[in-house]
């Protein structure tokens, strides 16, 4: 992580000067709309330190993902160091620096699950779609993460694939939920 | 709601809703409307039953109807049926595992007959997001009747008499937790709801947001007023988007009534409530890193005194209570201090919401009064051991919890006696395991989760978890040694003795707990290399059937690393410490006379080998 990103322009379609804290002046490789659009989450939270939280969950669902990019206009519009924004970032499970899939398979690894076999159906996704957890698939389609209890445990064990819940999903019908997707 | 005559209730909780609830009960309207009965029947979202089991669950009023595992497609029969005609529906009835009849009436059900709901008393009976049903059920009531009837210290009073405890799981007396912040003068103070419910297993809290918002708002004004707060937060995880939908719904529709906001009720008290988000992380369960997390700052906890009720949020004055702690408060100050410490035992006082999980025939959220034992829960309510299966050990109180044998199940439940037996309340998560359960993996998936969760800022928490886990994989892995288990005990001590917050203090609990009762089991794993419920894979062995082998030598030629040996026509026998487990025999045997077992005979397995190489 670096304050100044030094990058040639031409590089990018677009490279955006932004002023933040102590009028220092950063430059940011983003599209002038996604920094717009930044801006306009920072301000609707009136560019409150304490609303960091708040900002990143509205950021991350903008874009998906949080990247450095992002999190270096966050520091400037909050007026904190970036290392902070940072170290937010990275300290909560639910942000992520990496993009998800298309569509994100998450095991759920919660006690219930686990002692209803969770371990050997995250087996079997890791296994049909080649990933370790955390990963995504080169194409982009899928994702393998895995949850902590969405507390549907009585139709444990709980796979979700975007928003669409599966329960008591068995190993033997890993293949099945992957070929819906694969269309 | 009187213009009515029948109502629809259809579970609209997380569980239910995960299998297709919605979906019911937009069927359900569809229907009606068609039949032209929607002025008659009324089609109502509700909280959740605690019946997770067997949802979507769709109950039946005023007959008392409990139609389980409905799908969309039932829609039209239960309203020709039912509705229509007057006949239930026998095939969607819930069935007595043991008579195996039909239990057309919920009360009827052994897992509602024992229970007693006062934090859920309005899960399941009212749409959350329509406030008119919860004040027709006394919500707002007892904020009023504490506005106009009691001055702030006389409210404590009742609370602190009721014998009221933290149900967050470390079981604090809630009045006392007032009065201290009550006391602190300051210019500020806050009320914070803590609806952090990190424990994988336990969705009591989320299940009240969920079915009854409305108590917790009020509980918090209550708080509030007690305390001399104006501002309350509800910290709630992000991964509950549900109730976190059935708050905002609920937030705006108290502060349209005037039930929040200025002048509450004409009183001289103003008091309002927002929302902060967690974002997936388990220690913001303990209160000062809950604190630094609504900051929005890293939720690593900070060191205790000063108490949150001293300088928390902002460094002001701030009470921090869980959701269900929150639900019982109406509900005592309407029906009085001693009517609530007349429930439960002598210093755990009313009910606690327990989440049932793992190995039961009836998943779900339960209510009980303390003192209520073990086996009335599992076996009662929770219907037993699923698959007939033996029950082994119930996991309480979640990462931070310990495990209850067969031994403890007549033991009467309350802080003081789960804590004795070497586990602890918790926020209620019960995970029952059954034989097939291997207790020594079930401790590491547990530290696994610690692991992952430490914060990182202690030493002991954040190394020792490590190493407690690392250990547990070399058990479960066949290469653990009898040191090893003098070393999860030790360092088990330590880091209890000398983490920061209560995360560390109580992380290896799952590992002593399990040393104490499952020894054997341990030991077992150590010397004799054999997980007796063949959950630990290193610790299975391919072995040849005598009976089936036929002795046509395919496994021999395929075996990598030249384990079996046997003549032709005659039983082959592998060596297994030559063997490396690949499979491969298995997968070449056409007569099905390879498999995995937990066990090997030893002797013959020898003698086996001394024969050939003789």
């Amino acid at each position: 992580m670096s304050q100044k990103i030094n990058i040639a322009p031409e590089a990018f379609e677009y490279m955006e000067k932004v002023t933040g804290a102590g009028g220092v002046e950063v430059k940011v490789n983003l599209p002038k709309e996604k920094i717009e659009k930044i801006n306009s989450i920072c301000d609707a939270f009136g560019n409150d330190p304490g609303e960091l939280i708040n900002v990143l969950h509205e950021a991350q669902h903008a874009f998906g993902y949080i990247p450095a990019e992002i999190q270096d206009i966050v520091a400037h519009n909050l007026h904190m160091p970036v290392s902070q924004v940072y170290g937010v970032v990275t300290f909560y499970t639910f942000f992520s620096m990496t993009p998800k899939g298309e569509h994100p398979v998450s095991v759920c690894t919660g006690t219930a699950c686990y002692v209803r076999g969770a371990e050997r159906v995250l087996e079997e996704f890791r296994k049909e779609l080649q990933l370790e957890v955390g990963e995504t698939t080169p194409d982009g389609r899928f994702s393998l993460n895995c949850l902590r209890c969405v507390g549907a445990c009585g139709l444990a064990p709980v796979v979700l694939v975007g928003e669409k819940v599966y329960g008591r999903v068995s190993p033997d019908g890993v293949k099945a939920i992957i070929e819906e997707y694969k269309k | 709601m009187s213009r009515y005559k029948i109502h629809l209730l259809v579970c609209g909780g997380t569980g239910c809703h995960s299998s297709e609830s919605n979906l019911v009960y937009e069927m359900l309207r569809d229907e009606l409307e068609r039949k032209g009965l929607e002025k008659d029947v009324q089609v109502i979202r509700t909280g959740c039953f605690g019946f997770c089991e067997k949802g979507p669950i769709l109950k039946i009023l005023p007959d008392n109807t409990f139609y389980t595992q409905v799908k969309p497609s039932d829609a039209k029969e239960i309203i020709d049926e039912h509705i229509i005609k007057g006949r239930r529906v026998y095939r969607l009835l819930y069935t007595d595992p043991e008579t195996e009849e039909h239990v057309p009436d919920s009360k009827q059900m052994d897992f509602y007959k024992k229970q007693l709901r006062i934090a859920l008393r309005n899960c399941g009976t009212i749409d959350p997001e329509n406030i008119d049903e919860s004040i027709a059920r006394d919500a707002y009531q007892a904020l009023g009747k504490a506005l106009t009837e009691y001055t702030p210290s006389e409210t404590i009073d009742l609370i602190k008499r009721s014998g009221l405890r933290g149900r967050g799981g470390a079981g604090f007396p809630t009045g006392l937790k007032w009065e201290i912040a009550a006391k602190n003068n300051a210019d500020r103070k806050y009320v914070v709801c803590n609806a952090d419910e990190g424990d994988p297993g336990a969705f009591m809290d989320r299940s009240i947001l969920e079915g009854d918002p409305h108590s917790v708002l009020e509980a918090m004004a209550i708080c509030g007023y007690c305390i001399g707060a104006t501002k309350g937060l509800i910290y709630i995880r992000a991964e509950y988007p549900l109730a976190i939908k059935r708050l905002k719904i609920a937030i705006a529709q108290a502060q349209e009534y005037g039930l929040l906001g200025e002048h509450i009720l004409g009183a001289d008290f103003s008091f309002d409530v927002t929302l902060r988000y967690g974002a997936g992380a388990f220690v913001c369960g303990e209160e000062t890193a809950l604190i630094h997390s609504m900051e929005g700052k890293r939720g690593e906890p900070s060191n205790k005194p000063p108490f949150p009720a001293q300088s928390g949020y902002l460094g002001k004055p701030t009470n921090v209570n869980n959701v269900e702690t929150l639900a019982n408060i109406p509900a005592i100050i309407l029906k009085g201090a001693e009517w609530f410490s007349s429930i439960g035992t002598e210093r755990s006082k009313g009910t606690k919401v327990f989440a049932l999980a793992g190995k039961i025939n009836n998943v779900g959220l339960i209510e009980v009064p303390m003192g209520i034992t073990l086996r009335e829960i599992i076996y009662e309510i929770g219907g037993g051991v699923k698959n007939g299966k033996k029950f082994k050990a119930v996991q309480t109180g979640g990462p931070s919890g310990g495990c209850l044998t067969e031994k403890h199940l007549d033991t009467p439940i309350d802080y003081e006696s789960l804590t004795a037996a070497g586990s602890m309340m918790g926020s209620g998560g019960m995970i029952v395991l059954d034989e097939d359960d291997c207790m020594v993996s079930v401790a590491k998936f547990y530290l696994g989760f610690i692991v992952d969760e430490s914060c990182g800022k202690c030493a002991p928490c954040r190394i020792g978890n490590k190493r407690l886990h690392e250990t547990l994989g070399k058990i479960t892995a066949g290469k653990g040694t009898q040191d090893d288990i003098e070393k999860l005990r030790n360092l088990g001590s330590v880091i209890k003795d000398a983490s920061l917050c209560g995360l560390g203090q109580t992380s290896p609990n799952p590992v002593l707990s399990t040393l104490d009762n499952f020894m054997e089991e341990y030991l077992e794993h150590v010397h004799d290399k054999k997980c007796r419920s063949g959950r630990c894979r290193d610790l299975l062995y391919y072995v040849i059937s005598k009976e089936d082998c036929i002795g046509c030598m395919a496994c021999k030629r395929v075996c990598p690393t030249h384990a079996i040996s046997g003549e032709k026509k005659e039983a082959h026998v592998i060596n297994q410490d030559v063997c490396i487990k690949c499979g491969a025999c298995m997968e070449k045997c056409q007569f099905d006379a390879i498999s995995l077992m937990n066990d090997y005979p030893r002797v013959s397995a020898t003698a086996a080998q001394t024969i050939t190489e003789s």
